[in-house]
C-alpha cells in the first residue's frame, strides 16, 4: 500500500500530455517584461532606469522587505521603460521592459555543464546566495525560499520533504527537470538540507512517474541521508500540509506552520534553482514551463526565461487550436485563467494549459442536495457547502468557527459538486474576507 | 485571437458528475427490485409504480411552473426517483386514486412546499407514504399473495405481512429463500432481499451512497432485536428475520440514505443510522404497528439538521 | 364538567398572568421614554448608515448626545432630524445631505470587452479573480453587489449601459454600496443645492494613451480642469481628476473643457452659451 494524506481528495483525470518530452531551451524573444512582483509578499523595488543597459543576472529589482524576493534581468539589452504591465494576477502591475541584443552574461555565472557537488558554504552564507539569486517556491505558490529556510526562533527542522508530486493534471515540468537533471537536483536537496541543517530529506513523488522513481532510486545511494517515497497517486498530494501528512504522517494543525512538526517542503524545481544559485552563481532567470492541452499540436516542456511573452510559447507548441476557449497559467485545478496572451512568464509559472470549449464550460448551479460529496473529498476536512452559505449570507463568525481559513483553494469541492455550485468561488470570498477580520482584531 | 477569452475562478475542470447522474443511478439500482415486483405482483406493480412516478412528474411540473414561476427541472430525475419509491412502499393492489393523493402529499408537502429539491426536511416518498398509511390503514395494510406473473390488478387473494403477523404472535412464517427472493406478500418494492441488496451494491460500486447509513441501521437493529430474541425466543423472532422482512433494507438502502434528509458527515451518518435502527426495532418489537421503518425514518429526518450542527467532518490537523 | 374545566383554565390563568406581572416587575429595564418616542419618528430601516446599531442605536444616541450637530439619520434625512430635534428640544444639526455618487462611466459602447467572464455574478469574486471584462481595470464590473447590498432599491443596473444607476429619490447615502463595492467606485458626495452636482465619472488610474484606448469616457488626466477651476477644488493625482466637493461652487466651467467628457453636471437646466461652447472646445482638442 502506497502511502498518501489521510482525509479527502480526488483523482482527476491525469493527461500528463508532455510526459517524456524532453525539455527544450526556447529562443530568447526580442523583448521581456520581467513584474517586479513574482512573488508573495512586498514587490520588488527597481534598481535601473531607462535607457540602462543590462546582461543577463543583472539586478533589477531589490527585495522591498524581509517577505520579498531580488528580480534579476534574464536577458541583455536596454531598459526600454518601467511601466504597468497585465500579468497573471488580471492587474497591472509595475514591471521592466527589456528589448534584447545579443545575449551577454554576467561574468561570476558559471555556464558550463559540469557538476559542482561539493559545497563548502555555511547555512548562512547559503541561504544568504539563495535570497541574492531571488529563488522562491516554484511549484506555485511563490513564497521566498530565503525566509522558508529561516525557522522562527524557538523551533526546529528535522526533516527536508521535497515535493515531487506534481499532483496537478497536465502539468509535467518538475517530471521532465527530474529526468534530465537529477543529480543536479539531488545535490541541490543536499545543499538544502545543510541550509536548514538537518540529516534527513525524503523526495516525496506519486507513482505516476515510474520512470522518475527508478531512476532516483539508483541516484541517490550516492547522496547521504535522502530517500524517495512513491506516493499514491491522489490531489492535491502537492499541497504542504498534505505533503507531510502522507509522507511523515503527521498533521500540522490549523493555524500553524509546516515546522511546528519539524518539517520544511521544498519544490524539487526549487531544489534545482538552488543547485544553479549556490553551484553556479546563476540567478533564477529561467524556468521549465509545460505547454500542453488537448488540442496542442506538440505539447512540450520548455526551459523559458523569465519574462518572454506566453504567445511566443504557444506558437512554439503548434500555436492556438481553434476551439481554444481559456488559456490557463499553471493546471486545470489551481491555475488562474489568464486574460492575454501577451502575459509574461514568471517564477511561478509552471504550465499554460490550452483548454477548449467543451471542458471549458461551466454549466449552471442547482440547489445544494446534500448529497456532502464535498466533505468527503475535501483535504482539509472542512463542510464546503456550509462554508459556501456563510460566505453567501456574510456569516463571518460561523465561516471563521468553521475553519475557513484553513481552505487550500485546492477545488475538489468545486470539482466534484453535482449539483455544480461555485463552492470555491464564494469560500474563497468569504477566506478573504475572514483573514482580513483576523488581521483587524489582532492589530 | 477573435474569440475572446473566457475567464472564470478554478477549478478549469469538473469531474462530470451531477443530479441527475445520482438520481437515474439510483433508478437503476431499484430495477431489480422492480423486476422482482414485476414476477411476483404482475399488473399491480406496473400500475401502481406508472401512476406513482407520472402523478409525481406532473405534479411537481405544475407547481414549478405555476406556481414557484421557476423553470421545471422534472428532467433531474428526483420526482421520477420520488415516484418509484413511493410505489415500492405500497401494495400492488392500491386504488389509483389513493395513489395520486399518496403522489400529491409526497412532492406537493414533502419536497416543494419547503422549496423543491435540496430543501426539504424529510424524505418525500415517506411523507406520502406515511400520509397514506395514516389516512388510509385498511387498504394500505392488505398486500396481495404473491403469485406468478398474475394479470390481475385490485381483485386477487390478500394476506397479511410477516410483521403483522409476528404481531399478532403467530408462529408458520414463510421459510428463509422465500424471504431471500421475496416470495411473500408486502408492499411491492420491499419484498426480495436480494433484489435490494444487489441494487446496494451497485450504489456503493458508483459511489452513490456510502456503507455508513446502511450498515448502521442493520447492525442497530440486528444487535436490538438479537437481544430480544435471546432473552425470549418464544415471542421474539430470530433477528434475520427481522432484517430481511418489511420495509428495513429497501429502507435502509433507498430511503435513509436520500442525500437531502441524512447527515452529511460520517460520524452524523452512524448517528443517524443508529437511531433510525433502534426505533424501527423499538416500533417493531413494543409498537401498536407491525412496521416502523417509515416512522423512524421520519423521526430521524427531523434530527438530521441537529446531527449536522453536532456532528462535523474530521477536521485536518484538528485531532 | 364543563365548569370544572372552566375553574380550571381559569384558575391557570390566573396563576400566570400574576407570575408573569411578578416577573416583569423584577426584571424591568429602565429606558428613557425619549428614546422611544425619537425612534418612533425614525424610519426603522435598520439600515446603519448613521453609524449605529440601528434605529434604536440611533435613538439612544440623540438622547444622550449634547447636541445633534454630528447626528444625521441619512434615510429621513432633515425632515426627520427636525422631527428628532423637536421631541428633544434640541437644535437639528447642520450636516448636509449626502448621495452616492457612481465614479465610472465606462458604458458597453465606450468599453470594449477585451474577454469574457463566466463565474458567479458577483463583483467581489470576480475582482479577486482579476481587473475585468475590459481593458480598464479600475471600472465598474457590473455584477451588481452594489445592487444587492442596497435595502432601499435605489440603485439598479441599467441593462443598456451596463452601469449602476442611482435613484434620487431613494438613495438615502446609508453609504452600504460604497462598502460594498470591490473596485471603490462609489462615492457619498454632498447632494447639492436642488441636486446639483458635478463629479468626475472615472476612477482610470491609467495614464492618458492607456486609458484612453481602454475606454473613450476615461479621464485621461489632462489636467485642463484643474487649470480651468477658479476655485482649486480639482486635483490630479495618479492621472486622475478629482473634484472636491466641499470647494466646487458649481460653476460648470470643466464641464465642457474636458476632452473625453469625463465630468459630469447633475440635474442643472439647459445653458445655451455653454452647449455651443462646449462643441467648439471640442472640436479644437481634437
Amino acid at each position: 500500500m502506497l502511502r498518501t494524506f489521510r482525509i479527502g481528495g480526488i483523482h482527476p483525470p491525469e493527461n500528463k500530455l508532455s510526459a517524456g518530452k524532453k525539455i527544450t531551451a526556447l529562443a530568447v524573444p526580442t523583448q521581456v517584461v520581467i513584474p517586479l512582483s513574482q512573488h508573495i509578499g512586498a514587490p520588488a523595488q527597481a534598481v535601473v532606469k531607462k535607457g540602462d543597459t543590462v546582461k543577463v543576472g543583472t539586478l533589477l529589482g531589490k527585495a522591498g522587505g524581509f517577505v520579498s524576493a531580488n528580480i534579476h534581468s534574464s536577458v541583455s539589452g536596454k531598459v526600454n521603460k518601467i511601466d504597468d504591465a497585465l500579468d497573471a494576477s488580471g492587474y497591472k502591475r509595475p514591471a521592466v521592459y527589456i528589448d534584447v541584443e545579443g545575449d551577454e552574461w554576467e561574468e561570476q555565472i558559471d555556464r558550463s555543464e559540469t557538476l559542482n557537488k561539493v559545497c563548502n558554504l555555511s547555512s548562512k552564507e547559503i541561504i544568504t546566495k539563495i535570497a541574492e539569486a531571488g529563488i522562491v517556491g516554484l511549484g506555485g505558490a511563490t513564497f521566498p525560499t530565503q525566509v522558508k529556510l529561516t525557522p522562527p526562533p524557538g523551533t526546529n527542522a528535522e526533516i527536508l520533504i521535497i515535493n515531487a508530486a506534481e499532483c496537478e493534471p497536465y502539468l509535467t515540468a518538475d517530471h521532465s527537470l527530474m529526468m534530465e537533471k537529477g543529480a543536479e537536483i539531488l545535490t541541490g536537496i543536499t545543499i538544502l538540507m545543510k541550509a536548514i541543517n538537518v540529516k534527513k530529506a525524503v523526495i516525496g513523488i506519486e507513482s505516476n512517474k515510474p520512470d522518475a522513481i527508478s531512476l532516483f532510486k539508483h541516484m541517490i545511494v550516492h547522496f547521504e541521508g535522502i530517500e524517495i517515497m512513491p506516493l499514491k497517486v491522489q490531489y492535491p498530494q502537492g499541497g504542504e500540509k498534505q505533503l507531510i501528512d502522507a509522507v511523515i504522517g503527521t498533521q500540522v494543525k490549523s493555524g500553524a506552520l509546516p515546522i511546528s512538526v519539524g518539517a520544511v517542503v521544498q519544490n524539487t524545481g526549487t531544489a534545482f534553482a538552488v543547485y544553479e544559485a549556490v553551484q553556479k552563481n546563476k540567478p533564477l532567470i529561467e524556468r521549465v514551463v509545460t505547454v500542453t492541452g488537448k488540442n496542442v499540436a506538440n505539447p512540450s516542456n520548455f526551459l523559458v526565461r523569465i519574462g518572454t511573452p506566453i504567445s511566443s510559447l504557444i506558437a512554439a507548441a503548434g500555436g492556438i487550436p481553434e476551439n481554444t476557449e481559456k488559456i490557463i497559467g499553471g493546471g486545470p485545478m489551481m491555475g488562474k485563467a489568464l486574460v492575454s496572451t501577451e502575459i509574461p512568464v514568471t517564477k511561478g509559472s509552471s504550465g499554460v494549459l490550452l483548454i477548449s470549449n467543451k471542458e471549458a464550460v461551466r454549466k449552471p448551479m442547482r440547489n445544494c442536495i446534500r448529497c456532502s460529496k464535498c466533505i468527503t473529498v475535501c483535504p482539509m476536512g472542512l463542510n464546503p457547502t456550509l462554508l459556501m452559505n456563510t460566505s453567501e449570507f456574510r456569516n463571518w463568525d460561523l465561516a471563521e468557527k468553521n475553519y475557513i481559513v484553513d481552505c487550500i483553494e485546492c477545488g475538489s469541492c468545486s470539482y466534484t459538486c453535482p449539483a455544480n455550485r461555485p463552492l470555491l468561488d464564494y469560500i474563497r470570498l468569504g477566506k478573504g474576507k475572514v483573514m482580513g477580520i483576523i488581521r483587524a482584531r489582532k492589530s | 485571437m477573435e474569440n475572446k477569452l473566457v475567464i472564470s475562478p478554478s477549478p478549469h475542470i469538473h469531474s462530470g458528475d451531477s443530479i441527475p447522474k445520482n438520481m437515474y443511478g439510483v433508478l437503476i439500482a431499484l430495477i431489480p427490485s422492480f423486476l422482482v415486483a414485476l414476477y411476483y405482483f404482475g399488473l399491480g406493480a406496473l400500475v401502481v409504480t406508472l401512476t406513482s412516478v407520472i402523478s409525481c412528474v406532473a405534479i411537481e411540473y405544475v407547481i414549478q411552473k405555476y406556481m414557484m414561476k421557476q423553470e421545471p427541472t422534472i428532467y433531474d430525475g428526483s420526482a421520477i426517483l420520488t415516484g418509484v419509491l413511493l410505489a415500492f412502499n405500497l401494495p400492488s393492489n392500491l386504488p389509483i386514486w389513493i395513489i395520486v393523493l399518496g403522489a400529491f402529499a409526497a412532492i406537493g408537502i414533502g419536497k416543494m412546499s419547503f422549496g423543491g429539491l435540496g430543501n426539504n426536511i424529510f424524505n418525500p416518498a415517506l411523507v406520502g407514504r406515511v400520509f397514506l398509511l395514516i389516512s388510509f390503514p385498511a387498504q394500505m395494510t392488505t398486500w396481495p399473495l404473491p403469485g406468478k406473473l398474475p394479470l390481475t390488478y385490485t381483485d386477487g387473494n390478500t394476506g397479511a405481512t410477516i410483521l403483522s403477523l409476528l404481531k399478532e404472535g403467530a408462529s408458520n412464517l414463510p421459510s428463509y429463500p422465500d424471504m431471500l427472493l421475496g416470495n411473500l406478500s408486502g408492499s411491492l418494492g420491499e419484498v426480495s432481499a436480494i433484489a435490494l441488496l444487489s441494487g446496494m451494491a451497485y450504489l456503493l460500486y458508483r459511489k452513490i451512497i456510502t456503507w455508513h447509513i446502511p450498515v448502521s441501521i442493520l447492525t442497530a437493529v440486528f444487535v436490538i432485536t438479537g437481544i430480544m430474541y435471546l432473552a425470549d425466543p418464544v415471542t421474539y423472532a430470530h433477528p434475520l428475520v427481522h432484517l430481511l422482512t418489511g420495509g428495513l433494507l429497501l429502507g435502509a438502502i433507498f430511503m435513509a440514505t436520500d442525500y437531502v434528509t441524512s447527515p452529511m458527515s460520517t460520524k452524523g451518518m452512524l448517528v443517524f443510522g443508529v437511531g433510525i435502527g433502534v426505533l424501527t426495532s423499538v416500533i417493531r418489537l413494543f409498537g401498536s404497528y407491525p412496521e416502523g421503518m417509515s416512522f423512524a425514518i421520519l423521526i430521524m429526518n427531523a434530527f438530521t439538521p441537529l446531527i449536522n450542527t453536532y456532528f462535523k467532518p474530521k477536521h485536518f490537523g484538528g485531532i | 364538567m364543563l365548569l370544572f374545566a372552566i375553574i380550571v383554565l381559569g384558575g391557570i390563568g390566573i396563576v400566570s398572568s400574576i407570575l408573569l406581572y411578578l416577573t416583569s416587575k423584577k426584571f424591568e429595564v429602565y429606558e428613557d421614554p425619549l428614546i422611544a418616542q425619537v425612534q418612533e419618528v425614525l424610519p426603522a430601516a435598520n439600515c446603519g448608515g448613521c453609524g449605529y446599531p440601528g434605529c434604536s442605536g440611533f435613538a439612544s444616541a440623540c438622547v444622550n448626545a449634547e447636541s445633534l450637530d454630528d447626528l444625521l439619520c441619512p434615510v429621513g434625512g432633515r425632515e426627520v432630524m427636525g422631527k428628532v430635534a423637536a421631541i428633544l428640544g434640541k437644535d437639528a444639526g447642520t450636516t448636509e445631505p449626502m448621495i452616492a455618487v457612481v465614479h465610472c462611466n465606462g458604458n458597453c459602447e465606450a468599453r470594449p470587452r477585451t474577454n469574457h467572464y463566466n463565474g458567479v455574478n458577483n463583483c467581489t469574486i470576480a475582482s479577486a479573480l482579476y481587473g475585468g471584462e475590459t481593458g480598464c481595470t479600475y471600472g465598474c464590473l457590473g455584477f451588481g453587489d452594489c445592487v444587492t447590498a442596497c435595502t432601499f432599491g435605489a440603485i439598479l443596473i441599467n441593462p443598456v449601459t451596463g452601469l449602476p444607476e442611482i435613484d434620487e429619490d431613494k438613495c438615502t447615502s446609508c453609504g452600504a454600496c460604497v462598502k460594498a463595492c470591490p473596485k471603490s467606485l462609489i462615492e457619498l458626495r454632498k447632494k447639492g443645492p436642488k441636486s446639483r452636482r458635478i463629479y468626475v465619472s472615472c476612477a482610470n488610474k491609467d495614464k492618458g494613451g492607456v486609458a484612453r484606448k481602454a475606454c473613450t469616457n476615461a479621464c485621461i488626466g489632462c489636467s485642463k480642469c484643474e487649470k480651468e477651476c477658479p476655485f482649486e477644488a480639482i486635483t490630479i493625482t495618479n492621472n486622475l481628476a478629482y473634484i472636491d466637493y466641499r470647494k466646487c461652487r458649481l460653476c460648470r466651467k470643466c464641464v465642457p473643457i474636458c476632452p473625453t467628457k469625463a465630468i459630469h453636471k447633475l440635474n442643472f437646466p439647459p445653458k445655451k452659451e455653454a452647449a455651443a461652447g462646449s462643441k467648439e472646445t471640442e472640436k479644437e482638442l481634437i
